[in-house]
């Protein structure tokens, strides 16, 4: 085939693409980052939110999440009036596609986008009776898919919905806060495509993150606080029907 | 296929994790548990009343206890690498931990006191019998032919010991099974400490409706009488676990109602719709409270045999509904609820799939097909012309 200059032009982005793509499977040493020296976790601005679904699609597209499962997702809550234990939920296909229109009633109606909250005492973390699941020495719980028995102890005991069996795998699976790519010293890929900022993430052990001034300055909350596990996800303007 | 959810459930819960294969694993469990404690009161508690069942009781522990990790292996993602919990097992996990209680259970306590107390029998099978079955019992005499006065009375001793670790033992392993539910922190309907003591009296109450259940068939297959004395404290046993049991279970509801904690409202709703029939009817009303009141009934009235053998067959029955809705109740009761407290999924059997119906029935026909292989090659029935007890003399001189 001759290569002319219509083809090339056509063909070098394709192979630039591809070769990017290539990249982006591979897992690169990282020879500038140190474990030690981080401990991510997440901060999620609640009222910046406006369930576009962004995050839902980018992280299924990034870690080849499979249909029906989901690694984040995004709540719809609807609070009509004084009674916020009894809130209206909806997630439909996790918050993926957006949201429809709500009816307006004068209640409140807000956002809540949800991931593993890479607790620092994660209870799917002691369950699982191999090790296979575990928190890096930068505070990220990660499953080993070549370890998991596949005995869903792990789903169990995660309070907050976050694990699921993949269906091709058979193992247990959850967000892995884009591990290959923050350790490459790239954000995760909700927070990259997230539109308005809602979703940050977080490097707790570095003073020069603006984490720390946020976290210092405003009233945030972690999930299920009750459940002392050590949620490394802050929620920012949380209402208390948020469960 | 399409799962019928009510309210809201966080996206990942609408599937059931845990299927009619874990209800199998504490039922199974807490009939080893059961029948071995029955057994034991007997060896260790003298209680002379129940001997006919000692044997039956363990062989049917054996039995049971041999098909016990059998639903956990079909249901795992990767049974191939189930192993990995002996050889690389995660300290804090109740799951691993079990996998040692199980094997300490089976093989330092059931196997080793099977053996002992069949060492004699074993021996003088070895010598009578012909063909392949010599081989077999020459192999389960493990090389000792030695059944003199002396070593058949340390057998004796040995045995006694062994039940003596055997009783915590099982306690041990059927509480555990309760740790592993009980221990689950983000799930109120397991959390609760009171899970492995609500376990281990369950499994008794299974354990013992088992064995008498199986003394009762077992005598009238062979056409012989029934012990009426035996079961008769058989069944006396049977009341007094089950009324423990009982309490015990509505302590832990009573508690639940009165504290009424944020998920109450929720596991309330789910017992009044989903769980209504298999927990209310079947496991309170049909499975505990009938059996518990036919029993207390014999206790207090002047019965016939039959119509005390009839109650018997009856409460036992129904014991075994009972605990089995228990467990269901427990493992897909506890999955049917959001962790959101905001809904509710469905529990759909499948029928001829790797966890579906077919299996689960399966292996529940298993154990008995070991237990009548077991009974045939290690005859329980101490009365028996061919079985000789330790120290009786031997039917055909061959000792």
């Amino acid at each position: 085939m001759d290569i002319t200059r219509r083809r090339l032009l056509v063909l070098l982005p394709a192979a630039a693409v591809a070769w990017k793509y290539v990249l982006a499977g591979t897992p690169e040493a990282s020879p500038n980052y140190t474990m030690t020296e981080h401990w991510w976790g997440m901060l999620i601005d609640i009222p910046k939110c406006i369930g576009c679904g962004s995050c839902v699609r980018a992280c299924a597209e990034e870690n080849d999440v499979p249909e029906g499962y989901y690694r984040t997702w995004i709540e719809r809550y609807h609070v009509a009036d004084w009674r916020i234990e009894r809130p209206e939920v909806e997630s439909p296909d996790g918050g993926r596609n957006g949201f429809p229109p709500h009816a307006d009633d004068g209640g409140k109606n807000f956002f809540v986008p949800k991931l593993c909250n890479h607790c620092a005492d994660s209870p799917c973390t002691q369950v699982c009776p191999v090790g296979a699941t575990f928190v890096t020495p930068d505070g990220v719980v990660l499953v080993d898919k070549s370890y998991c028995l596949g005995c869903r102890y792990c789903v169990q005991a995660c309070p907050y919905g976050c694990r699921f069996i993949n269906p091709k795998s058979h193992t247990a699976e959850k967000c892995s806060l884009c591990y290959h790519r923050i350790t490459k010293g790239l954000t995760t890929a909700c927070c990259e495509v997230c539109p308005t900022g809602a979703r940050q993430l977080a490097d707790l052990k570095n003073p020069k993150d603006p984490i720390h001034e946020f976290l210092r300055t405003h009233a945030v909350q972690v999930l299920k606080p009750h459940m002392a596990t050590g949620a490394k996800v802050f929620y920012n303007g949380m209402d208390g029907s948020v469960r | 296929m399409q799962i019928p959810v009510e309210g809201f459930m966080y996206p990942n819960e609408v599937e059931l994790q845990w299927s009619v294969l874990i209800v199998l694993y504490p039922f199974i469990t807490g009939l080893v548990a059961g029948a071995f404690i029955l057994a034991s009161l007997e060896r260790v508690f003298r209680v002379e009343e129940v001997k006919p069942t000692y044997r039956l009781a363990l062989l049917t522990a054996l039995a049971f206890l041999l098909v016990a990790p059998l639903p956990l292996q079909l249901h795992l993602g990767h049974p191939e690498r189930s192993l990995e919990m002996y050889l690389t097992p995660h300290r804090s996990s109740a799951m691993a931990m079990f996998g040692f209680v199980y094997l300490w259970y089976l093989m330092a306590v059931l196997l080793l006191e099977i053996w002992l107390d069949y060492r004699h029998d074993i021996v003088v099978l070895s010598q009578t019998e012909r063909g392949w079955k010599r081989l077999v019992y020459r192999a389960l005499t493990l090389g000792s032919s030695n059944v003199s006065e002396r070593s058949l009375h340390i057998d004796e001793r040995l045995g006694y010991f062994i039940t003596l670790i055997g009783i915590p033992s099982a306690f041990l392993l059927h509480g555990y099974v309760g740790f592993i539910f009980g221990s689950v922190k983000a799930n109120p309907w397991w959390s609760s400490p009171l899970m492995p003591i609500v376990f281990i009296f369950s499994a008794m109450v299974s354990g013992i409706a088992a064995v008498m259940l199986l003394y009762m068939l077992s005598t009238r297959l062979r056409r012989r009488e029934i012990d009426m004395r035996c079961l008769d404290k058989i069944a006396q046993y049977l009341f007094y676990t089950f009324v423990i049991d009982f309490s015990l279970e509505m302590l832990d509801l009573l508690q639940r109602i009165y504290e009424a904690d944020e998920s109450f409202r929720s596991l309330d709703f789910m017992v009044h719709t989903r769980l209504w029939v298999s927990q209310v009817m079947v496991q309170i009303l049909l499975g505990t409270v009938t059996p518990i009141a036919l029993l207390g009934l014999i206790q207090v009235l002047r019965l016939s045999d039959v119509a005390r053998k009839r109650m018997y067959v009856l409460a036992g029955c129904l014991t075994m509904i009972g605990i089995f809705a228990m467990r269901w109740n427990v493992v897909i009761g506890g999955q049917l609820f959001s962790k959101s407290f905001l809904g509710y999924t469905t529990y759909k059997m499948s029928f001829a799939t790797r966890e579906g119906l077919l299996p689960a029935v399966a292996l529940m026909i298993l154990p008995f097909v070991i237990l009548w292989v077991l009974v045939k090659l290690l005859p329980p029935w101490q009365e028996s012309a061919s079985f000789p007890g330790p120290g009786a003399a031997p039917a055909h001189g061959t000792n």
